[in-house]
């Protein structure tokens, strides 16, 4: 009989500890979209950025925001933004989709089933993108 | 459909061999035959050696929770014939040490469950003469579905976030801390608060969903750890304005 097999009363054999791959997200795609949520928020706070120097060219004179303009309009910025709006949609309706299940909601006693929650959310986000579309192309 | 089918068995045998290697057995495709009826038939007729856990065959007990074609299930209520014409492949939970074939070591989570009081606490314990806390069905909806959870850690085996960070408290005994909590009974929640309201505890969750998806009797982890985070955020913010006598 060989020396390993040979084992006093209470050691153990050792454990088999499994690697986890740093691509452990690759193959599942459930772990794919989580992944793809997650680096979404990169593309909300290039949102956020992209806002904040449009505010600072507004604050500004003509000629910065004129160039604040001419910038925007840059085919690489374009597509950045086509990316980053992709990006900012997924991250709104996975987080929509996710809501009920964070929220217990209760009205008179009864809890709001989540369906109701979740369609409010979207009622919330037509009704704001109406007003938006209003001011901007109804006035 | 054909009359048998393939199972590919993760086996490790520390006595043998380092790492684990993949053996294949053919078992009967019989309708009413589950993963676990597979497992037995091959300890029956080819390998007595194979070792795996299980008891009650009726998905309550928690034994048999093993990965099937990767997924986290409990094999006495997953159909061999869900999966035909295979091969199927059976290997132990993911995310946790493997002591033997399909046996993971599950100490880690037994120490976990138990740092989140998982009973009801209450400073001011009748004697058992006079000991009877009533409760409506309204309260006891509060928490029953939390109250489900068979501590079998498919939920474990599903969470990437359990896998990067082992010192995640993880799914199962938050979705147990919180139905000790809603428990109207209960008086132990800030006990649990010093566990949960830290980084590894609820903070350490990115709610990728996957234990609840992986449940096998509907707790949904992922929303009571949701629920908790906004608990453990008031009390934060609770802690930080008020003085502590007021909390």
């Amino acid at each position: 009989m060989t020396d390993h097999l040979v084992r006093d009363a209470g050691e153990r054999a050792p454990l088999y500890r499994p690697h986890v791959s740093r691509l452990w997200w690759v193959h599942r795609r459930s772990y794919r979209l989580f992944v793809l949520r997650e680096l979404s928020s990169v593309f909300v706070a290039w949102f956020v950025v992209f806002l904040l120097l449009f505010l600072r060219a507004v604050g500004q004179d003509d000629a910065a925001y004129q160039r604040f303009l001419d910038w925007a309009a840059n085919p690489f910025v374009i597509a950045v933004n086509v990316v980053a709006l992709a990006f900012v949609l997924l991250h709104a309706v996975t987080w929509f989709n996710l809501a009920p299940q964070a929220m217990v909601v209760r009205l008179r006693g009864r809890r709001i089933p989540p369906r109701m929650i979740m369609l409010s959310q979207y009622a919330a986000w037509v009704a704001v993108s109406a007003v938006v579309a209003w001011l901007l192309v109804g006035r | 459909m054909a009359d048998r089918i393939t199972l590919e068995v993760t086996r490790y045998q520390p006595e043998l061999s380092t790492a684990p290697e993949v053996e294949s057995y053919e078992v009967p495709l019989r309708p009413e035959w589950t993963v676990l009826d597979g497992l037995n038939y091959i300890k029956d007729q080819h390998d007595g050696t194979l070792s795996y856990r299980w008891s009650c065959r009726m998905g309550i007990c928690g034994s048999c929770g093993m990965s099937v074609n990767g997924d986290p299930k409990l094999t006495c209520g997953t159909f061999l014939s869900g999966y035909a014409p295979g091969p199927i492949r059976v290997a132990p939970l993911a995310n946790f040490p493997v002591i033997r074939d399909l046996i993971v070591d599950i100490s880690d989570f037994l120490k976990k469950l138990v740092r989140v009081t998982p009973w009801i606490s209450r400073p001011d314990e009748r004697p058992v003469s006079e000991r009877e806390y009533l409760q409506t069905p309204a309260e006891m909806e509060e928490y029953q579905q939390f109250s489900m959870c068979i501590n079998c850690m498919l939920c474990y085996s599903a969470c990437p976030i359990y896998a990067l960070d082992p010192e995640f408290i993880g799914p199962a005994a938050i979705a147990l801390a919180q139905r000790y909590n809603l428990d109207s009974r209960d008086a132990g929640a800030h006990l649990r608060l010093d566990v949960l309201n830290t980084p590894d505890g609820v903070w350490a969750c990115t709610f990728v969903g996957e234990c609840t998806t992986a449940c096998p009797k509907d707790v949904d982890p992922a929303a009571a750890i949701q629920r908790y985070k906004l608990t453990a955020a008031m009390e934060s913010v609770k802690g930080f304005l008020l003085p502590r006598g007021a909390r």
